[in-house]
C-alpha cells in the first residue's frame, strides 16, 4: 500500500515536471522556429524531468518523506533511465542529425554513417576515464560506476567553467565603474560614418549595374545576323577591356567598403549596447545588481584563494557547511540547540535554496545561449547538444550536492551512486573554476583595455564639427 | 556615365525578416539573376541595386534605380538597425515556408519598421506586439510585398500540398509570392512571379513621386511614422489619406 501511493506521488510530480519543461522549451527556447522533429521536441522536456526528479529525491531523503525502500528504488529507475538517455539515446540521434545536415552524404548511407560515428562517440567516452583516477580497481566493466564516473568528469568540467565564468563577469556587467562613458553624439557621429559609407557603396553599386545594363543592351542590339555577331564578338573583345577593368576595379573597393560598413555596423551595435547599459545601470534593479556587484566580488575573490588554497595544500575531506555552522553555533557561541532537529531543517533549506537557484541560473543561461548561437538550420542540433550537456550537468550536481549535506544524509547518494572517488571531482572542480575564472578575468581586460584605447585614439582623430 | 548614374531617380526599398530565411539569396537572385553560391549571415546591411523600367512598353517608361537594402534580422543587432530604416519607400517581408514561426514574425518586423523603436535616444514609443493593420492602413500608404522562400523543401516537412497565405499580406493588401531561391526559373521574365514583383516596383516608384513634392524632413531622428502622422493631422478635413501634390 504504501508503495502505491510513494509510485503515485513519484509520477504525478514526474509529469508535472515533464509538462514544465516541454512549456518552457516550446514557449521560451524554440519560440522561433517550428519543430518538425517531435522525438527531439520528447528528449528535451524528458531530460529535465529525470533532473528534477533526482532533486525531488535528494529533497525527500531530508525531509524524510515516502518510505525508505521505495526511494531507493526510485533513484535507481530515475538513475538508470538519465544513464539511458545520456550514454545510448541522444548521442545517436545526435549523430544522426549532424550526419543527414551535412549536403554530400546520401540518404542509404545516413543511418549507417551514424553507427559508426555513436561507436566513435562511446570509444571517446570510454577513453575519458582513463587519465584521471576516478576508480577504484574491483569495479567491473558494466557497471554503473563505470559511466558515472566518466560522466561526472565531463559534468563538473562544464559546471565549473560556468562557475567561473559567472563569478568573474557578473561583477564587471553589474558594476558602473566598468561601464564607459558613451555620449549621444558619439552614436550619432558613428551612425553618420556608417551611412556614409553605405553611400558610396551604393554610388558604386549603381555605375556598376548601369554599365552592365548597357552592355546588355548593345549585346541585344548587336545579336541580329551571324555578321554582326562575329562583329560584336570583336567589339566587345576590344572595346570592353577598358571597361571591364575599370567594373573589376570597381567591385573590389565596393567589397573592401562593404567589409569596413559591417565593421562599423559592429561597433555601432557595441555604442548601443554600452548606452542601453548605462541607462540600465540608473534603474533601482541596475543600482541594486551594482552594489550586490561589491559583495560578489568579495565572494568570488575568496572563492578563488580558497579554490588555490585546496589545490596547493591538498585539503581532503571538508565538513559540510551545516554541521560546521552547528558546530561554531554549539561551541563557540554557546547555544544550546537540538542539533538533529535543526541540522535537518537547515540541510534541507540550504539545499533547497542550492537547487532552485541553480536551476533557474541554469535555465537562464541556457536560453540566452541557444538565442545567440542557433539558427534555423542548426536548430535541432543544438537543442540535442543542450539537453545532454543539462542532463550530464544536473548528474555531476547532485555528485557534488553531496559535500554540502551532512553525513546521514549523504548515504543514499553514495549507495546509489557507487563508491567513487568524490574527492577527486572536488579537487577537478576547483581547478577548473579556478582555471575558467583567471581565463575569463584577462579575456575582459583585454577586451576593455583594447575598447578603451581606440576610443582615445578615434576622439583625436575625429574632426570637431 | 557618372552624370548618368546621378541623373537617374531612385527608390529605395527595405528587404526584412527574420534571420535565416533567406533574404540575401532572394536579392541576389533578384538583382543578378542567378542563385547565390555562398551564402553567410548578413552582418548589418548589405545593398544591392537594380534597374527597372518604370511603366515598361508604355510610352513613358523610364528606367529607375532600385536599392534594395537586405538588413540582416539577428536579434543581437536589433539595437543599431534602426539608422537604415528612414527614408524607405518600400518593404518586402520575406519569410520561410518551412518554418511557420517566421511568418508570424513579420508583423513584429513590419512593426520595428514603421516604428523604429529600436532608437532609443527620443522617448521609447511602446512595442507593438500585436501590430494592427488598421493602424498601418491609416498611418501610411507604404507598399509592401510578401515572399515566401524555400519552395522548394516545403514537401519534405508538410504532407499537404497547399500553402496557408500570409494573413498579414490580406490585411496590408499586399501581394505574395513563393520562390525557390536558388532556381533562377522563380523569377523568370515573364512569369507571374515576376509580373507580380515588377508591378510592386512600379507602385513603390509612384508612391515616391507623390511623396517627393511636399517639404520632406531631414532625418533628424524623427521617425517615418511621426512624419506620416503629422502629415496626416495636417490634412484632417479629408477622411481618407490624401497624397500631396
Amino acid at each position: 500500500m504504501g508503495i502505491l501511493v510513494d509510485s503515485a506521488i513519484m509520477i504525478g510530480s514526474m509529469l508535472i515536471f515533464f509538462v514544465g519543461g516541454w512549456v518552457w522549451f516550446v514557449r521560451k527556447i524554440f519560440r522561433d522556429y517550428e519543430v518538425h522533429n517531435t522525438l527531439v521536441q520528447l528528449f528535451f522536456p524528458m531530460i529535465f524531468m529525470l533532473s528534477c526528479a533526482m532533486f525531488e529525491l535528494i529533497i525527500f531523503e531530508i525531509a524524510a518523506v515516502l518510505e525508505s525502500g521505495s526511494r531507493y528504488l526510485y533513484w535507481q529507475v530515475v538513475l538508470y533511465l538519465m544513464l539511458v538517455m545520456l550514454i545510448l539515446v541522444i548521442p545517436f540521434y545526435l549523430c544522426h542529425c549532424i550526419i543527414s545536415n551535412i549536403r554530400m552524404v546520401r540518404r542509404e548511407w545516413v543511418n549507417l554513417l551514424a553507427m559508426v560515428t555513436w561507436g566513435g562517440f562511446m570509444m571517446c567516452f570510454w577513453k575519458i576515464g582513463d587519465p584521471f583516477p576516478i576508480l577504484s580497481p574491483q569495479h567491473g566493466i558494466l557497471s554503473i560506476e563505470q559511466s558515472i564516473s566518466r560522466i561526472g568528469v565531463i559534468g563538473v568540467t562544464v559546471m565549473a567553467s560556468l562557475s567561473g565564468f559567472g563569478a568573474v563577469n557578473y561583477p564587471y556587467t553589474s558594476m558602473n565603474i566598468f561601464m564607459r562613458p558613451v555620449t549621444k553624439q558619439d552614436i550619432q557621429a558613428q551612425e553618420r560614418r556608417l551611412m556614409q559609407t553605405l553611400d558610396v557603396i551604393v554610388n558604386k553599386k549603381k555605375r556598376v549595374a548601369l554599365a552592365e545594363r548597357e552592355r546588355g543592351i548593345t549585346k541585344d542590339g548587336g545579336s541580329s545576323g551571324s555578321g554582326s555577331r562575329l562583329w560584336g564578338l570583336l567589339r566587345s573583345v576590344t572595346t570592353s577591356s577598358p571597361q571591364g577593368e575599370s567594373l573589376a576595379a570597381i567591385k573590389q573597393e565596393v567589397a573592401a567598403l562593404e567589409e569596413l560598413s559591417r565593421q562599423l555596423f559592429l561597433e555601432s551595435v557595441e555604442l548601443q549596447n554600452q548606452r542601453e547599459r548605462l541607462e540600465w545601470a540608473h534603474t533601482f534593479q541596475g543600482r541594486f545588481f551594482n552594489f550586490m556587484g561589491y559583495f560578489f566580488s568579495i565572494y568570488c575573490s575568496w572563492k578563488i584563494f580558497i579554490s588555490l588554497v585546496n589545490i596547493v595544500f591538498d585539503r581532503v575531506g571538508r565538513k559540510d557547511p551545516v554541521t560546521k555552522g552547528m558546530e561554531i553555533a554549539v561551541h563557540w557561541l554557546g547555544f544550546d540547540i537540538d542539533v538533529q532537529f535543526w541540522s535537518q531543517h537547515t540541510s534541507f533549506f540550504l539545499v533547497g535554496c542550492i537547487i532552485v537557484t541553480s536551476i533557474r541560473g541554469f535555465i537562464l543561461t541556457l536560453t540566452r545561449f541557444f538565442y545567440a548561437v542557433s539558427s534555423s538550420k542548426s536548430s535541432n542540433i543544438i537543442v540535442l547538444v543542450l539537453a545532454q550537456l543539462m542532463g550530464m550537468y544536473f548528474v555531476s550536481m547532485v555528485m557534488l550536492m553531496r559535500m554540502n549535506m551532512p553525513l546521514e544524509y549523504r548515504t543514499i547518494i553514495t549507495q546509489v551512486l557507487g563508491d567513487l572517488q568524490f574527492h577527486f571531482y572536488h579537487r577537478w572542480f576547483d581547478v577548473i573554476f579556478l582555471v575558467s575564472a583567471l581565463t575569463t578575468m584577462g579575456i575582459l581586460y583585454l577586451a576593455h583595455k583594447q575598447v578603451n584605447t581606440s576610443d582615445k585614439t578615434e576622439s583625436f582623430y575625429e574632426p570637431k564639427w | 556615365m557618372a552624370n548618368h548614374a546621378n541623373a537617374m531617380s531612385k527608390v529605395k526599398i527595405l528587404v526584412v525578416g527574420d534571420s535565416g530565411v533567406g533574404k540575401s539569396s532572394l536579392v541576389h537572385l533578384m538583382c543578378h539573376g542567378e542563385a547565390l553560391s555562398n551564402s553567410s549571415w548578413t552582418i548589418g546591411c548589405s545593398i544591392e541595386v537594380r534597374v527597372h523600367e518604370y511603366r515598361e512598353g508604355t510610352p513613358s517608361q523610364k528606367p529607375y534605380f532600385i536599392e534594395l537594402w537586405d538588413v540582416g534580422g539577428s536579434n543581437s543587432h536589433k539595437n543599431a538597425r534602426h539608422v537604415f530604416y528612414n527614408p524607405v519607400h518600400g518593404i518586402i517581408l520575406v519569410h520561410d515556408l518551412t518554418n511557420r514561426k517566421s511568418q508570424l514574425n513579420l508583423r513584429r518586423w513590419l512593426a520595428e519598421v514603421l516604428l523604429r523603436e529600436g532608437s532609443g535616444s527620443k522617448a521609447r514609443t511602446p512595442l507593438v506586439e500585436d501590430f494592427d493593420a488598421e493602424q498601418f492602413g491609416g498611418f501610411s500608404q507604404l507598399p509592401v510585398f510578401v515572399v515566401g522562400t524555400k519552395q522548394d523543401q516545403i514537401s519534405e516537412y508538410r504532407t499537404s500540398g497547399r500553402v496557408r497565405s500570409c494573413s498579414l499580406a490580406d490585411e496590408c493588401s499586399a501581394d505574395e509570392i513563393y520562390v525557390n531561391s536558388h532556381d533562377q526559373r522563380s523569377l523568370a521574365p515573364g512569369s507571374s512571379n515576376a509580373v507580380k514583383l515588377s508591378r510592386f516596383f512600379d507602385k513603390v516608384i509612384e508612391r515616391q513621386q507623390t511623396t517627393t513634392t511636399t517639404t520632406a524632413r531631414t532625418d533628424t531622428g524623427y521617425s517615418y511614422l511621426e512624419r506620416e502622422n503629422s502629415m496626416y493631422r495636417r490634412n484632417k478635413s479629408t477622411s481618407a489619406f490624401i497624397s500631396m501634390g
